[in-house]
């Protein structure tokens, strides 16, 4: 079997605030077709380690490859430029705007001939059909396109923002504790909605607290530990607890045994 | 396992659609509220409800109406503009001086007026923007210096005599027995180009997006402090247009204009059902809720009331507009 592409990597990445070294060579690599996750104890480099991937930060040292290009994001626009879409924690839409205008905002589609180019008219009608195809993709059933995102619950506003990025993004899909602020049942949508973005063939980061719900989607664990990538886990192979311990320090990197690190 | 809402009914789904196609309740709640306050006035004097006396409140109503579309645009975006009626007052004296003490021909003046207005936008917006000052304050402390400039400039002098051409929109023409000015005419015509504008354009529906979540639209790659910017901007060019608008209706340049623009404009805004909290509302509830002050400011003017009462009066309907924009979004926040 051919070695799996590489989809995006990081090498020795450093990052400093004053004295506190968040990254201290930290290093990453994200397959093709996989869901990754990313677990880590607070301080362990993990969110630095997402920033920097997704433009939020400028690292220090080191470099990240897209495709094996080398690409320097200065900003999360810069990445979304590059194919790098991000879901956050906090639901990041616009709470009255519709559905439609929330998957295209910042994209917007303008009507043909004159009356989009010169009186700058959307394609209202379009974008509604298309954010319904993206929606349909994704097995997301909201009838219509034109109810404000507000009068959604939490997973179903989660689910516009999981196909705002499934819509666009190119290369890689991160989603930073997508389900942090959902219940049990939305959770567990929502990751049913990671496997469908995976399935669709984009790659996916995953950072996530919950390990239930690691356990239940990844293909890999990547566990970042004092700046440090400690190791990266085979889900299948390894138990939650040695998980658990590996992310505290408890087990050494080289106590782990061969079976349960991913290849 | 999917996201889904409960089976839809057929007719849940006709109610639904039936839904989308009517206005919301927020733009209906204002205009119910203007034909109540048409209905009582009319009730109470013989005279309200004449062609004459309607097309008055229309030509009262087109100064406040203009400052309002301005101020509609930066309280989308949940900021607030205090200093929309001085701000007018100092366009108003600039375009009558330069045209009638240092003679610049008619248009060259006018353009100097809302030039200097437009200014006054651009340095909030800079404020705003590249300063990170809160709205209310900058606005607080340009609303002072541009009454001071204006009294400074003008000596507290009215300026008079001035050329027909500069008041031209406040002349009128007859459509049957009702005379309509032409500055009314250019409200409707400014209201008809930002609701579209508002409504049906990208650089719009950011306004919008800016007003709901900044951070999350900044993410999506809109450039927020450019279309915060361009709004203040923009603002300061509607009260321009609006001192032309004033100057034209008193056919003098007025350093004491604006006093009671200021509030009513914003009044005007939450009348219309547009939320201080930003990302909500209409622009043509904004004209709804310009003609709501000019109707009882005018209807209390024929019952006899004093003037006073009707600052009383403009005072308790923001607070009751506010209080209900604030119940309405409650449950949201």
């Amino acid at each position: 079997m051919a070695a799996p592409q590489i989809v995006m990597q990081a090498k020795g990445l450093v990052k400093r605030y004053g004295h506190v070294t968040a990254l201290e060579g930290a290093d990453f690599e994200l397959r093709a077709g996989e869901i990754l996750a990313v677990i880590g104890d607070n301080g362990a480099g993990k969110s630095t380690l997402i920033k920097a991937l997704s433009g939020a930060i400028v690292p220090d040292e080191g470099e990240i490859l897209l495709d094996g290009q080398p690409v320097h994001f200065k900003s999360p626009i810069d990445a979304r430029r590059a194919g790098i879409e991000t879901v956050y924690q906090e639901l990041a839409v616009a709470p009255a705007m519709t559905i439609a205008e929330n998957l295209f905002l910042g994209r917007e589609i303008r009507k043909p001939g004159w009356r989009g180019r010169w009186l700058r008219m959307l394609d209202k009608k379009r974008m509604a059909e298309e954010s319904n195809r993206h929606m349909q993709d994704l097995k997301i059933g909201i009838r219509s396109m034109s109810v404000p995102v507000e009068s959604l619950s939490g997973g179903q506003r989660q689910g516009v923002a999981v196909a705002r990025s499934a819509a666009f993004a190119r290369h890689v899909v991160i989603m930073d504790e997508p389900t942090a602020a959902l219940g049990v049942k939305e959770g567990n949508m929502v990751l049913e909605l990671i496997r469908r973005v995976r399935d669709r063939g984009l790659p996916v980061v995953l950072i996530s607290h919950n390990m239930p719900h690691v356990f239940e989607i990844a293909d890999r664990i990547h566990v970042a530990r004092l700046g440090k990538r400690a190791a990266v886990l085979n889900p299948k192979k390894i138990s939650m607890s040695d998980t658990v311990a590996v992310m505290t320090g408890a087990m050494r990197p080289e106590d782990i045994p061969p079976e349960c690190l991913a290849h | 396992m999917a996201i889904t809402t409960a089976t839809p009914h057929a007719g849940n789904r006709t109610m639904e659609s039936l839904k989308h196609k009517l206005p919301p309740i927020g733009v209906l709640g204002p205009f119910f509220a203007l034909l109540a306050a048409c209905v009582f006035f009319a009730a109470q004097t013989d005279t309200f409800l004449t062609g004459g006396n309607l097309s008055l409140v229309l030509q009262q109503v087109m100064v406040v109406g203009v400052i309002a579309i301005g101020q509609t645009l930066i309280i989308l975006t949940a900021g607030i503009d205090l200093s929309c009626g001085m701000v007018m007052a100092l366009g108003g004296i600039v375009m009558s001086k330069f045209a009638v003490e240092l003679g610049l021909p008619v248009p060259v003046a006018i353009v100097c007026g809302i030039g200097v207005t437009t200014l006054f936008g651009l340095a909030n917006g800079l404020l705003v923007t590249r300063v990170g000052l809160p709205p209310f304050i900058v606005t607080l402390g340009t609303l002072n210096i541009a009454f001071a400039i204006t009294q400074l400039y003008s000596h507290s002098q009215t300026v008079s005599d001035l050329p027909d051409a500069m008041t031209w929109l406040g002349t009128t023409f007859g459509i049957g027995s009702t005379q309509v000015a032409f500055g009314t005419v250019l409200m409707l015509l400014l209201y008809g180009i930002v609701w579209f504008a508002l409504k049906e354009t990208a650089r719009g529906r950011h306004v919008y997006a800016v007003g709901n979540n900044k951070e999350a639209t900044r993410l999506t790659g809109i450039p927020t402090q450019r279309v915060l910017l361009g709004v203040y901007v923009l603002a300061g060019a509607f009260y321009g247009l609006a001192s032309l608008l004033s100057v034209s209706r008193t056919g003098v340049g007025d350093p004491n204009a604006g006093q009671t623009e200021n509030l009513d404009a914003i009044t005007a805004v939450v009348l219309g059902g547009t939320s201080l909290f930003g990302g909500r509302g209409s622009v043509l509830g904004s004209l709804v809720g310009a003609l709501i002050v000019g109707v009882f400011r005018n209807g209390l003017t024929l019952m006899g009331v004093s003037s006073v009462y009707q600052i009383l009066v403009t005072g308790i309907l923001v607070i009751l507009a506010v209080a209900a924009d604030q119940l309405s979004h409650r449950k949201e926040r």
